[in-house]
């Protein structure tokens, strides 16, 4: 498999780039929207994190050939379809963009063609250039990533989220480790434990904290969703076939080693996710493999100003978005998990909806998504709400830390830290992150940020309401800044735009 | 009401000047309450920089109260303890050429005659101070008093100092009223119930002006937003707070349109806070990349060592100014038993001690340090016919 | 028929001096794994250990120097030939502190 082509990056000095559509992530939902939008006649900018184009759901390197992969004949056509548009120049593919910032067209421009989105990103992870791209609509495909609850010892070599173990194996054909125990929330965690068994690594138990068998208290939605039954079968007889046993109602509660990862203490869960007094066991292992459930990647959006909805667990946001995948703000479209999880069929379906949409935002001709799609869409979203439901996050896990525990990993704030800020009265998640710093370092609180919520929310002294929206949403999701940026690309960012004002543009932001 | 629901003071507001007010009002034996409608620090003290200066100020009243608040804040910093992050790292204004530099010196020669203590730095002694300052610059002057504290933390502390002393911190709640007997100040009604009190202090920050009409009475607060930058965590690059001198004249400034200049300094987490914009635009809270990107250009050309490093976020804060640039500290003669402490613009953390300490001067009818008339919130009226 | 992997040429880098050839495609921080190191960064309170994180550039626990390059995500980052790669402790910025 041929490394892939892309620009170069960030050359100095270059000017935005114009296209029709912009497409933030080549995950699913991205390629699937620039396939459609290039296929609809648009030019098409695709800007992505990665190497290579599939995101995190078909992450792959040149020693792929799709034994660790699922769906691979989609990727491959579906890449094929992308590579195709990208040599005849409809679509212009910028890998290893960072997006920092997308502003919305200047105020009392009204929606249409005319009025231009820009695109702003820091250009090469290694080459850290400036890149801005114009472009009259934006698709937003940017997808989650997995959800983390501090435990004592999480912060230890091997110890990692369970999408970098099979990252690992997809894009580097690389085995985490020699003996992995995979844990979690949510479906994710067989499919990881299924590729780690196949490749060779002992999988020495799947740990899920929820029971999944109350799939079967839902008869009518698992009727409809009778397409994923196998795929599920397929993946527990893999398991049963090297022997992984799966706990169901049990978590890792601590993590224990010397400088890396050497064994894990397994326990019992109640409903409420305090452990069962007794009921804890040891496992070596020097892979934990972790993750409960995924959080949408929305911060662009709500920055430009679109809609946001709250999650089931109130503590997750996702864009709302129409029958067309357009969000709140007009020539603004969300496809995939930034909408909602609900897996890679769903991304490339809300994919193919949101780009055919730009392209009409653009002015060409394109049929709206048929009764078809729209059933097929609905359907699946069901049953991506029907997972979420069954594999909930109650707040017990937070009995399940000591004082010593690091709820923060990037400033290395500790639990007894963090809730010495709320008894000072630092008592809502902002505040809290304001005083003890939790949030406030390079991942500005992806990571912990929903732990520190849940942590100050069963802290403070009761009888007091959680914070608002704004509250928790600044403290969580606000992010003016969606990727680091040199300072140097903020200032040519800056230039930039002053040069164009000169040169007669209308002023943006 | 009964008698558990009155207290001596009600402070409204638990941002740095509202947990001063009440730490001095504690200490000096008056039962307080602060009433806050978010948690500490909610408002601008959340984000604040945390300066404490004199090198900013040209003599008069403003200077005089830091003077007094910056002898207060080293007494504090011993009672608050190291978590407050207390750094008396001094500040050093740069000029960029000739003819700003002879403007600096005349400054820097008139603060000395007013007290301050000032450093003349020649070209060449820069970068001793600072070795990663860029090259060309004209000199400047070194202000040893200066420092700088982690302002939300400041807060806590000081609230929770009071709170030791037998002053009481009621969070989330909000006053929607400040009621009144025969012509004077009786309490506050708040979104939870209410309480009796023969004086209530207005430390609402930028919301201050409208926390005065809930009363009746006008009070020009308004908003000036300003942007900070803040950088990836660093090990120690930058010693001092260094700013260029252009930067007084911005604080002056009655201009409604963008005043920035460049104010870069560390801090004791790591990151360094590069500032300093100011316009007035309500409480507008989009940001703007053009002013991010010029704040960071500044701060490169300062410190060209910082262009490779990374900014991690930016953030916006609402300074309470207030026309004359004065804050607004003392007895409102329209409502007997209100007082006020508020509308200290980008000072509020370094003047907050000696805000606290005078308002606790007036609530007890001691003498204050320093004359009030400057500060006095009837100054904004017309003058009454004779 | 699942077709046959191409034969993955190796590429040369250097890592805190040390010599190591690894597959080409592969990110910094498989290579690293792949030679049993789970960690290769240390923090800058606690002096503690970290490696990879998430895997897709959310955590920035996996931090390295490239070619002068400080702060980059190992997770993300294909090696190249000739990568010359130091260890961080922080984010890398040790060698500028006053």
């Amino acid at each position: 498999m041929p490394t892939w082509p892309s620009e170069p990056r960030g050359t100095p000095g270059r000017g935005p780039r114009h296209s029709d559509v912009a497409v933030i992530g080549a995950g699913p939902a991205g390629m699937s929207a620039a396939v459609a939008a290039a296929q609809a006649g648009c030019s098409v900018t695709v800007l992505d994190l990665g190497e290579r184009p599939g995101g995190q759901y078909w992450r792959w390197g040149p020693a792929s050939d799709g034994r660790f992969h699922h769906g691979w004949p989609a990727f491959r056509a579906l890449r094929d379809s992308f590579g195709g548009h990208q040599a005849a120049g409809r679509i212009v593919h910028l890998a290893g963009h960072a997006v920092f910032h997308v502003d919305p067209p200047p105020a009392g421009e009204g929606p249409g063609v005319s009025s231009r989105f820009t695109v702003r990103a820091v250009a090469g992870e290694r080459e850290r250039g400036y890149a801005a791209v114009e472009a009259s609509a934006v698709v937003v495909a940017t997808g989650a990533y997995e959800r983390q609850l501090p435990v004592p010892g999480w912060t230890l070599p091997g110890v990692m989220a369970a999408g970098a173990a099979q990252a690992l194996l997809k894009g580097s054909a690389v085995v985490a480790g020699h003996r992995v125990v995979v844990a979690g929330t949510g479906p994710f965690l067989m499919p990881v434990a299924a590729g780690l068994a196949q490749a060779g690594a002992r999988v020495a138990a799947v740990v899920e904290a929820n029971q999944p068998l109350s799939y079967l208290r839902q008869p009518l939605d698992l009727a409809r969703s009778w397409r994923k039954l196998p795929e599920a079968a397929g993946y527990l007889a893999r398991l049963a076939r090297h022997r992984v046993p799966v706990l169901c109602r049990h978590a890792v509660v601590a993590a224990h080693g010397d400088g890396r990862l050497r064994s894990v203490t397994v326990a019992r869960l109640d409903p409420a996710w305090a452990l069962v007094p007794g009921s804890q066991r040891t496992l070596d292992a020097d892979v934990l493999a972790v993750g409960y459930g995924f959080i949408p990647q929305v911060e662009l959006l709500g920055e430009a100003g679109a809609q946001l909805r709250r999650g089931q667990d109130g503590r997750t946001f996702a864009a709302e978005a129409g029958a067309d995948q357009q969000t709140s703000v007009p020539g603004l479209f969300a496809a995939g998990e930034t909408t909602g999880i609900g897996g890679a069929d769903l991304s490339c379906l809300e994919g193919q909806v949101a780009g055919r949409a730009a392209a009409r935002h653009c002015g060409h001709q394109v049929r709206p998504a048929g009764p078809a799609i729209i059933r097929r869409r609905a359907a699946l979203r069901r049953f991506g709400a029907l997972l979420d439901a069954v594999h909930p996050v109650p707040p017990g896990w937070t009995t399940w830390l000591t004082g010593d525990t690091i709820v923060c990993r990037c400033e290395e704030v500790t639990l007894a830290r963090l809730l010495a800020a709320v008894d000072l009265g630092a008592d809502d998640a902002r505040s809290a992150k304001l005083v003890a710093r939790p949030g406030m370092g390079w991942c500005q609180g992806r990571i912990c940020g929903a732990a520190v919520a849940a942590i100050v929310a069963g802290h403070r002294r009761s009888g007091r309401p959680e914070g608002g929206d704004l509250d928790f949403a600044e403290s969580v999701v606000s992010r003016p800044l969606a990727q680091p940026v040199p300072l140097e690309v903020l200032a040519e960012a800056a230039q930039e735009r002053a040069n164009r004002d000169m040169a007669g543009t209308p002023d943006h932001l | 009401m009964s008698a558990s629901h009155h207290r001596d003071v009600v402070v409204i507001g638990a941002g740095i000047v509202g947990a001063a007010c009440c730490y001095y009002l504690a200490r000096a034996g008056l039962k307080v309450a602060v009433i806050e409608r978010g948690a500490v620090a909610a408002g601008t003290t959340g984000a604040g920089e945390g300066n404490i200066l004199v090198s900013d100020k040209e003599p008069g009243p403003e200077l005089e109260l830091a003077q007094v608040s910056i002898r207060l804040w080293r007494q504090l910093g011993d009672e608050l303890g190291p978590d407050a992050e207390l750094e008396p790292k001094g500040g050093l204004v740069v000029a960029a050429g000739p003819e700003e530099r002879q403007q600096l010196d005349e400054f820097a020669a008139a603060q000395a005659v007013a007290g301050v203590e000032v450093r003349t730095v020649g070209p060449s002694g820069l970068r001793d101070l600072e070795p990663h300052l860029a090259d060309g610059l004209a000199g400047g002057v070194l202000y040893p008093e200066d420092m700088q504290v982690q302002p939300m933390m400041a807060a806590a502390l000081m609230l929770r100092a009071a709170r030791d002393l037998g002053a009481e911190l009621r969070l989330h709640e909000e006053v929607t009223a400040i009621e009144t007997a025969a012509g004077r100040v009786a309490g506050v009604r708040t979104s939870t119930g209410g309480l009796s009190a023969g004086l209530v202090v207005n430390a609402a920050g930028t919301w201050a002006g409208e926390l005065a009409a809930r009363a009746g009475l006008a009070l020009p607060v308004l908003p000036r937003r300003g942007f900070i930058v803040v950088t990836e965590p660093l090990p120690r690059m930058i010693r001092h707070k260094v700013y260029t001198a252009d930067y007084v004249a911005n604080v002056a400034s009655g201009s409604a349109g963008l005043e920035i200049s460049a104010v870069v300094e560390a801090t004791a987490s790591g990151t360094v806070l590069i500032g300093a914009s100011r316009e007035r635009v309500g409480f507008d809270r989009t940001s703007s990349m053009k002013i991010v990107g010029t704040l960071a250009a500044q701060a490169i050309r300062l410190f060209p060592v910082l262009a490779g490093v990374r900014a991690i976020r930016f953030y916006r804060g609402f300074r309470p100014y207030c026309p004359d640039h004065l804050p607004v500290i003392g007895s409102d003669a329209r409502l007997p038993g209100l007082l006020h402490a508020c509308g200290h613009e980008g000072a509020g953390v370094g003047l907050a001690p000696a805000t606290g300490h005078l308002i606790a001067q007036i609530a007890t009818g001691q003498t204050a340090p320093v004359s009030l008339a400057p500060f006095d919130p009837g100054r904004f009226e017309e003058p009454a016919r004779a | 028929m699942p077709e046959q992997p191409a034969p993955c040429p190796n590429v040369d880098i250097t890592v805190d001096g040390a010599g190591w050839s690894v597959p080409a495609g592969s990110s910094i921080a498989a290579a690293f794994v792949a030679r049993g190191h789970p960690g290769w960064r240390l923090t800058r309170r606690r002096a503690e250990p970290r490696g990879l994180g998430c895997g897709m550039g959310v955590c920035f626990d996996c931090l390295v120097t490239v070619n002068g390059t400080r702060g980059v995500r190992a997770c993300l980052t294909d090696v190249r030939e000739g990568d010359v790669i130091t260890t961080e402790r922080g984010s890398g910025f040790a060698d500028l502190a006053i």
